[in-house]
């Protein structure tokens, strides 16, 4: 999936539409998936996404099974829910810089530039950063991290999932 | 009475049911209703029992099985099999967008003298062999037609509306909300037709799935409003029984006829005829859906 992130960058750069400033807001964000102790253990299909009320939810990734054949991982997209009914079911996968692999317990991280990739740019407001976690055979569980955009130097939220989650953080960086 | 068998005969026809089917609920059961991925699969159950959703009675007929797909065009059921008591078969999506799996019929009841004698129209008639059935030198025919429509609402990707176009005949369903997008604890809206115009007084019967591990019925009993529309606060997720009928005796009710057991059944003896009520016999009409609402 390293290639979808380079040539949305690429894709990106090329058209020149966002230029990010040189002191571009960056959202930190780190993910704890849970080790757990079951027979049958699958790395869960992950979706976050923004929410702003009025605006129309954005989805920054998603991380599944995207190198099945014939894209059969896709198949198990609606049980991320609230994400799929939210964002995921007028998307197209694999989405350029946004699809990507499952990944293993412990602590994720992952950023996202401000005017970049999937963030893209965000007007001033109230937004919440939702990361939603549905694992076969398994649960599935939604943390929430609200925030203020622009944030404040400094700012950062933390959340705790109980099931499928762990300690969710968001931070912000320049 | 005469006429009440009449409208028992009709409505069994046009329902494919066994004649003893009438105090039973019809619905079909989707495997899924909300689906992602570029194509896939659904498998239906298809029954008549009394608790939902188990098959306890008869199958549902699968013949008038009609399935539309997203662009409007017409979609097949694959590997179709009737067993005691359930029906199964499967559907692919391979088009994004929302699918209608149903049946969709309109019967001609009603009777006719012919030599002094009351005759009533053969079981099954269509509209268009009405003409047909009737004999020269009949009179006195009174004619009611019964249209039955039981349908089902699956989705590839996004919900799409291009399938709900109202075809004016009988009971239909208007999405105010999509049926594929319906969650507990929030509120749906849907707006009911009855041949083309809004069914305002309609009464619409929502009763959850799982009967059998529960005392109370747990029935919504719902009535349109001018606009034919009602509102469904979905107190927990679940599959949904929908039944609205016009014109039965049983409105809101089972959907089926009124009746007593056996009542049209071959071989039940003639039941007295008292006088034929003044006018012509009421429009009948019922729809069945079943509604998947998801945990939010």
């Amino acid at each position: 999936m390293q290639i979808s992130h380079r040539l949305l960058l690429t894709g990106t750069a090329a058209l020149g539409t966002i230029a990010a400033p040189v002191t571009a807001q960056t959202l930190n964000l780190s993910i704890g998936i849970p080790r757990l102790s079951v027979a049958e253990y699958h790395r869960p299909y992950v979706a976050i996404w923004v929410e702003k009320e009025g605006a129309t939810p954005r989805t920054l990734s998603v991380w599944y099974d995207y190198d099945m054949k014939k894209g059969e991982g896709t198949k198990w997209l609606r049980d991320v829910r609230q994400w799929w009914r939210a964002s995921g079911r007028t998307m197209r996968f694999p989405a350029d810089g946004v699809t990507g692999a499952t990944r293993a317990p412990g602590d994720n991280k992952i950023a996202f530039v401000a005017g970049k990739g999937p963030l893209g740019t965000l007007s001033p407001g109230n937004y919440t950063l939702i990361v939603e976690a549905a694992r076969e055979v398994g649960g599935r569980e939604v943390v929430r991290l609200p925030f203020a955009w622009p944030p404040k130097p400094g700012a950062s939220v933390k959340a705790q999932g109980s099931a499928e989650l762990g300690a969710v953080a968001l931070n912000f960086s320049k | 009475m005469m006429k009440a068998r009449l409208m028992i005969a009709g409505a069994l026809a046009a329902l494919m049911l066994p004649a003893t089917a009438q105090a039973h609920r019809q619905w079909m059961m989707p495997s899924s209703t909300t689906l992602s991925g570029n194509e896939s699969w659904i498998t239906v159950d298809a029954a008549v029992s009394n608790d939902l959703f188990y098959f306890e009675h008869v199958p549902m007929r699968t013949d008038g099985i009609v399935v539309t797909q997203p662009d409007g065009s017409a979609g097949k059921i694959e590997n179709a099999a009737t067993g005691k008591y359930r029906s199964t078969f499967d559907v692919h999506l391979t088009q994004p967008g929302t699918y209608r799996i149903g049946s969709a019929t309109t019967m001609v009841m009603g009777s006719y003298m012919l030599n002094g004698k009351q005759e009533r129209l053969p079981r099954g008639t269509t509209k268009d062999k009405l003409a047909s059935v009737i004999p020269a030198g009949a009179t006195d025919v009174q004619v009611a037609e019964a249209s039955n429509r039981n349908e089902i609402f699956v989705t590839l990707g996004a919900p799409s509306t291009g399938l709900f176009k109202p075809t004016g005949s009988g009971i239909e369903l208007v999405p105010v909300t999509h049926p594929n997008d319906l969650v507990s604890g929030e509120t749906a809206s849907f707006q009911f037709l009855l041949d083309g115009k809004p069914a305002s007084g309609l009464k619409v019967t929502v009763i959850p799935g799982g009967i059998r591990y529960r005392d109370a019925l747990g029935q919504m009993d719902l009535v349109a409003d001018q606009d034919g529309k009602v509102a469904i606060t979905w107190p927990q997720p679940g599959m949904y029984w929908l039944n609205a009928s016009v014109g039965g005796g049983r409105e809101g009710g089972e959907g089926g006829g009124p009746g007593g057991p056996g009542a049209g059944a071959p071989g039940a003896a003639p039941a007295p005829r008292p006088a034929r009520p003044a006018g012509p016999p009421p429009r009948r009409a019922s729809y069945v859906s079943t509604l998947e609402v998801l945990a939010p």
